[in-house]
């Protein structure tokens, strides 16, 4: 069976979820490699093997973490050589989309980003233009390079062989360009990261103030889910700017999207409008987010959202 | 100091995006074009750096004639002089021949920073800049929400999903920025008269070494295949909170076996 590469999303060895999901996903296109690049290899082989890779290429050279991008796009390009294999997934992250692009050249491939579907004769599904046109595209050239989306599969477990093989690769001058020198972490909660939650709970500019997402915050805490916004609500610096869901900030997909005091304009839809299940709290029976709405309040936010917590919080404990 | 900044015209943000039922390309015709807005983003920080180091900034793009209205949108701004690659064997052109291109036409013209939007608002995928960067072997500095040039030395805040990464090289260096970098300016009445008398090099793919095999619907190492519009999401039902609100919410979760 044909093997499929698929780049492993980890924080020194923490897998991410989107990792067993393109796992899984590979699963039903060939026989799915993992390719690990970075420190923590040893803590991430159990997982990989657990949801089915074949080979594990480990690829942890000190040097390839100093430099952003290139270093990752030039292993999988190597791997993409040695092995010839049917696809290369990656999960459809800001930098992933960028290894995509860079391994596409390298490869001489077509690339596809924001893949929401992958079929087995590896034509991909995408949703386009704010989830309004589903496309279906397929690479013509050279091994496929495709970007998948979090949260489009359900990730589930099957062992594969989980063959360890070390890949060293020498960097190419351009690669070594760019040096990271610091790394800074913003408060990173306890909360899921919000393109990868399974629940979103937003804000906009209906909770009045930075104080306002408190309750917005309470419900995700309850529900386990992240917490995001619309883009009025960054810009009025109520929230930080990367937690903004839309056209220019973060596409979402997650099972379950709950949008408080959001009007429902088009570029936040484009970037929530694939979530399964959508509810909306907005005093104005008349906004725009209504209409994508699975269930919605009229109503105040101040009002709906906290009883909402209190009655999950009843029900799940 | 010399700066090319990369823009794009896309389709009005408000305009009923739709693929052409022939090509299956992106109709740009029937909608009114505007220049991407995150490349606002890129032009106002290409002045801001080029006010602050006496330098000079090219506009570039790559689009159909009607995309000289994005490249006197940015003369306007304050950029100085402008390369617009028009050629109809571009049409239909995917990621790898759009970066080609764009590479090209900035290749050996001494630029010491490219900047570019992070993302267009219609083909919304975030590739081209490091496209660019690999072609030219030069340093990817993007997603920048911060940019400092000192001398040689180019440093910028690059966003992750947990903060972010300061990223240093020495120029040549290729950007990409994000929207909290700065506010773009409107161009003034003087600026669009100003802009008017600007030149653009018209440029086509011959004159860049570039052959219409490389390039172009026909090249593309991707098709779309078909397309549909998606289907429409059931109406869902909508109830006024007369106190209960939450509590229906709350039902609803659990029937959704959410909660
Ligand atoms: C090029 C471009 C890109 C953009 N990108 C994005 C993007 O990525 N993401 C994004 O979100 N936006 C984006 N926008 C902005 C977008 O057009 C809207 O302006 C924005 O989404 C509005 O945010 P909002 O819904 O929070 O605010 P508003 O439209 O002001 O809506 C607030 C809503 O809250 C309701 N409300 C008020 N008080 C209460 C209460 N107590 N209880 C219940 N409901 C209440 C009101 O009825 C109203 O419907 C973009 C715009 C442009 C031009
Ligand atoms: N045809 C083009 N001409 C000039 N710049 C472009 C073009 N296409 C994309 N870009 C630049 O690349 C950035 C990212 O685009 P994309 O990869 O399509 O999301 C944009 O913000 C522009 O700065």
């Amino acid at each position: 069976m044909a093997e499929v590469l698929v780049l492993v999303d980890h924080v020194d060895g923490a897998v991410k979820k989107v990792t067993l999901e393109l796992l899984t996903l590979a699963r039903s296109l060939g026989e799915p490699s993992a390719v690990f690049v970075g420190d923590g290899s040893d803590a991430a082989i159990a997982t990989l093997t657990e949801y089915g890779a074949a080979n594990i290429y480990v690829a942890d050279d000190a040097e390839l973490g100093k430099h952003p991008v290139a270093p990752k796009a030039e292993v999988l390009a190597q791997l993409v050589a040695e092995k010839s294999p049917a696809a290369v997934l990656i999960p459809s992250t800001t930098e992933g989309k960028e290894v995509a692009g860079r391994l596409a050249i390298r490869a001489g491939s077509g690339v596809i980003t924001d893949a929401v579907g992958v079929d087995p004769d590896l034509t991909a599904t995408q949703s386009v233009f704010g989830g309004t046109v589903i496309v279906k595209a397929k690479v013509g050239t050279g091994t496929p390079v495709i970007t998948v989306r979090p949260n489009s599969t359900a990730p589930e477990a099957s062992a594969g062989a989980g063959a360890k093989e070390a890949v060293s690769v020498s960097l190419s001058d351009g690669a070594k360009k760019a040096t990271i020198t610091n790394k800074v972490t913003e408060e990173k909660g306890a909360r899921p990261e919000l393109t990868e939650a399974a629940i979103v709970v937003s804000g906009g500019r209906g909770v009045g103030g930075p104080e306002g997402f408190g309750v917005v915050e309470q419900l995700a805490d309850a529900l386990g889910g992240a917490v995001g916004a619309s883009r009025a609500a960054t810009d009025a610096g109520w929230y930080p700017h990367q937690y903004q869901v839309g056209q220019t900030g973060k596409t979402v997909s997650p099972q379950l999207y709950i949008a408080n005091g959001i009007s429902g304009a088009i570029q936040h839809r484009a970037g929530m409008q694939t979530s399964k299940t959508i509810i909306v709290i907005n005093k104005d029976p008349e906004a725009p987010i209504f209409e994508i709405a699975d269930y919605g309040v009229v109503g105040d936010l101040f009002n709906v959202v906290p009883q909402l917590t209190e009655e999950v919080t009843k029900r799940k404990g | 100091m010399k700066i090319a900044v990369c823009v794009k015209q896309v389709p009005d943000t408000w305009a009923e995006k739709k693929l052409d039922g022939g090509d299956k390309t992106l109709d740009r015709e029937s909608v009114d074009g505007v220049m991407n807005e995150l490349d606002e983003y890129a032009v106002e920080e290409a002045l801001q750096i080029a006010e602050a180091n006496s330098g000079e900034v090219v506009v570039v793009t790559m689009g159909p004639d009607k995309a000289t209205e994005t490249v006197r949108k940015a003369l306007s701004m304050g950029a100085d002089s402008a390369i617009h690659i028009a050629d109809a064997a571009l049409h239909g052109s995917d990621a790898l021949a759009t970066s080609l291109v764009l590479a090209k036409a900035i290749e050996g013209k001494g630029f010491d920073l490219v900047i570019f939007g992070s993302e267009s608002t219609d083909a919304r995928m975030s590739v081209i800049p490091a496209m660019v960067a690999e072609r030219l072997g030069a340093a990817q500095l993007t997603f920048a929400n911060k940019v400092e040039v000192t001398g040689e030395t180019v440093k910028i805040q690059r966003v992750t999903d947990y903060g972010y990464d300061e990223v240093e090289a020495a120029s040549p260096a290729v950007i990409s920025v994000v929207e909290k970098i700065n506010e773009p300016r409107y161009p003034s009445f003087k600026g669009i008269m100003a802009a008017k008398k600007k030149p653009i090099e018209a440029v086509g793919i011959g004159d860049l070494g570039i052959d219409a095999g490389q390039v172009g619907l026909a090249a593309a190492a991707s098709q779309v295949e078909s397309f549909e519009s998606a289907p429409p999401r059931a109406a869902g039902t909508v109830v006024t909170d007369e106190g209960q609100g939450g509590v229906q919410i709350a039902d609803y979760l659990s029937a959704q076996k959410f909660i």
